[in-house]
């Protein structure tokens, strides 16, 4: 299945028309969907923090940002820029070497899994092999981070919430990288491309929420419980913790934090859509579409067509379960610690296991619908 | 020398520094937690060299397990019993750093010398086989290493059991260490005692 737009092949020939030589086009052409991600993310977060503004004054019954650009719109940036130019605090007796490495540690694994998250066949910085298990690698580097601002914070409530971070980072791991498991065996593949295209065959009827329903669930309450989202947001509980990890922080390391648990939700959303709802599939096959309507798939224009469709179903897919995730964060109360972990270890750990193996039993028995 | 042979060997020589000069400050430095956080980043530099190496399922495993697991659960065990008291100061001190130099040092001769011994150029020109190693790995952990790795597994259940048993002071009336008797007050306990009244 080599179809779909790929724009480095064509923007690496339209510089080798200027006579440079493949490489240096290569190098030339690294940073560009690096950039673009980047901007993609951070983007992503300014509508996700006005989204989570205005979604929670809904829901309780207030209006929200309203005067900053129409609809208040503009209050991210807003927000941005007094991080931005806030004084940048260490307090005097935390260690400065490790307080500033903390949020960096916390950012920089978030964004480098952006580096498998495809918004169409070749509309992926890089369709690495091991996809999908790079991202599970990479989501263990954070705890390493939060421990870090913890600790250099010398203070008891930063200290405490490191410990929290990391112990329900570690816990709600193990269920994640299981439900991800099944899904591996039913595509035989870690890459995320191939995850989805195996999802494409019938548009929504073949999406893998229907195959892996409960692997579904267990995802998504793992990806809320690793973006330390309430009901999961134990590591800053400000009615315990004062702010966790982050108490001492301000200004543009504080933002740094702020980023990264924003760009680490949307980041999981798309990972949910990705694996559970057919990734950039629009639910009826574009192919079906094109052959009804009795259109070339393969002209440029229909290409273009079709990858802008792709964005628009991964980003509204993504949305739409960022919305889930504001509406749960404002309508349920936190679980406690001890709650916290036993619904990681004792009841989402059994569940998921009981579901890759009843995967692989499905996978034998019926090799046509799961994967063969 | 092409571009792609710069940037590997620049690559290269970054995280071999980076692993050498971690290593050396995770036993030198003082300070336990800048040493625990140092071998995060010699594990992440180690992890750095297979990917150059095109071994990148190993590259991500050796993240999984040795950052996200080994290296977390290191910090955490210093951070549970983060103690601000000196350690005593040791007599003969610096016999004991003479004693320890000697011994890393003949081991470092004895590397070298396989180093210089052994021939390393493969006698086949093999290609690498990149993505398919994931495979690879798969196919031979269910069938030449079968025996290694459930042994690995039971190893690690041992391990969890006596964590677990060392964990519930209810089990153990007197503390490892200390004999004293434990108190029991301090940790959430079970409300049946398992095993210290029977009758």
């Amino acid at each position: 299945m080599e179809y779909g737009l790929d724009l480095e092949y064509s923007f690496n020939e339209f510089l080798k028309g200027f006579g440079l030589s493949s490489e240096i086009a290569h190098i030339i052409w690294l940073p560009l969907p690096m950039l673009l991600v980047l901007v993609a993310a951070v983007v992503g977060v300014l509508v996700t923090v006005w989204l989570e503004r205005k979604i929670s004054a809904a829901a309780q019954q207030r209006i929200g940002p309203e005067y900053a650009g129409a609809l208040g719109v503009l209050q991210p940036i807003a927000d941005g820029l007094k991080l931005l130019v806030k004084e940048d605090i260490i307090p005097a007796k935390a260690d400065g070497i490790l307080f500033t490495a903390g949020p960096i540690l916390v950012l920089v694994p978030v964004i480098l899994s952006w580096l498998i998250v495809p918004f169409g066949q070749n509309l992926l910085i890089s369709n690495v092999g091991i996809g999908i298990f790079l991202w599970i690698a990479l989501s263990s580097i954070q705890p390493i981070g939060l421990l870090m601002s913890g600790y250099a914070s010398n203070n008891k409530y930063s200290l405490l919430g490191g410990l929290r971070a990391a112990a329900q980072s570690i816990s709600y791991e193990i269920p994640l990288a299981l439900s991800v498991l099944a899904i591996v065996l039913m595509t035989n593949s870690l890459s995320t491309v191939d995850i989805v295209n195996q999802q494409s065959g019938a548009g929504i009827l073949s999406w893998n929420i229907w195959r892996q329903p409960v692997g579904f669930i267990v995802f998504w309450i793992c990806a809320l419980a690793e973006c330390e989202r309430l009901p999961f947001d134990l590591p800053e509980a400000e009615e315990e913790l004062v702010a966790g990890y982050q108490t001492e922080y301000a200004g543009m390391k504080f933002a740094l934090f702020y980023l990264g648990s924003y760009i680490n939700l949307i980041l999981s959303a798309l990972l949910v859509s990705i694996l559970y709802l057919g990734g950039w599939g629009f639910p009826i096959p574009v192919e079906l579409i094109a052959k009804f309507l009795n259109l070339p798939i393969n002209a440029p224009f229909i290409q273009v067509f079709t990858a802008s469709i792709g964005i628009v179903m991964t980003v509204l897919k993504a949305y739409l379960l960022v919305f889930i995730a504001i509406l749960l964060r404002w309508t349920t109360p936190r679980v406690r610690i001890d709650q916290l972990l036993d619904l990681g270890w004792k009841f989402l750990l059994p569940i998921s296991l009981a579901n890759l193996l009843i995967t692989a039993g499905l996978k034998l028995a019926f090799p046509q619908f799961f994967g063969g | 020398m092409s571009i792609a042979i710069t940037t590997q060997f620049i690559c290269f020589t970054v995280l071999s520094l980076v692993v050498i000069i971690g290593a050396l400050g995770v036993v030198l430095l003082e300070s336990i937690v800048y040493s625990a956080f140092l071998l995060g980043g010699v594990f992440m530099s180690v992890a750095g060299l297979y990917l150059l190496l095109n071994a990148s399922f190993v590259a991500a495993a050796q993240v999984l397990v040795y950052v996200g697991a080994v290296n977390v659960l290191i910090i955490f065990a210093i951070m549970l019993v983060n103690k601000k008291e000196d350690l005593k100061p040791i007599n003969d001190i610096k016999s004991r750093r003479v004693i320890s130099t000697s011994i890393c040092l003949t081991l470092l001769s004895l590397l070298i010398r396989v180093d210089l011994t052994n021939v390393w150029s493969l006698s086949t020109p093999q290609n690498s086989i990149g993505e398919e190693s994931t495979i690879r790995i798969g196919e031979h952990l269910f069938s030449d290493y079968l025996l290694p790795f459930e042994v690995a597994s039971v190893l690690l259940l041992m391990a969890m059991i006596g964590a677990i048993v060392l964990a519930r002071r209810d089990v153990m009336s007197k503390d490892i260490s200390t004999g004293l008797p434990v108190d029991q007050e301090l940790i959430e306990k079970s409300s049946e005692p398992l095993l210290t009244n029977k009758n």
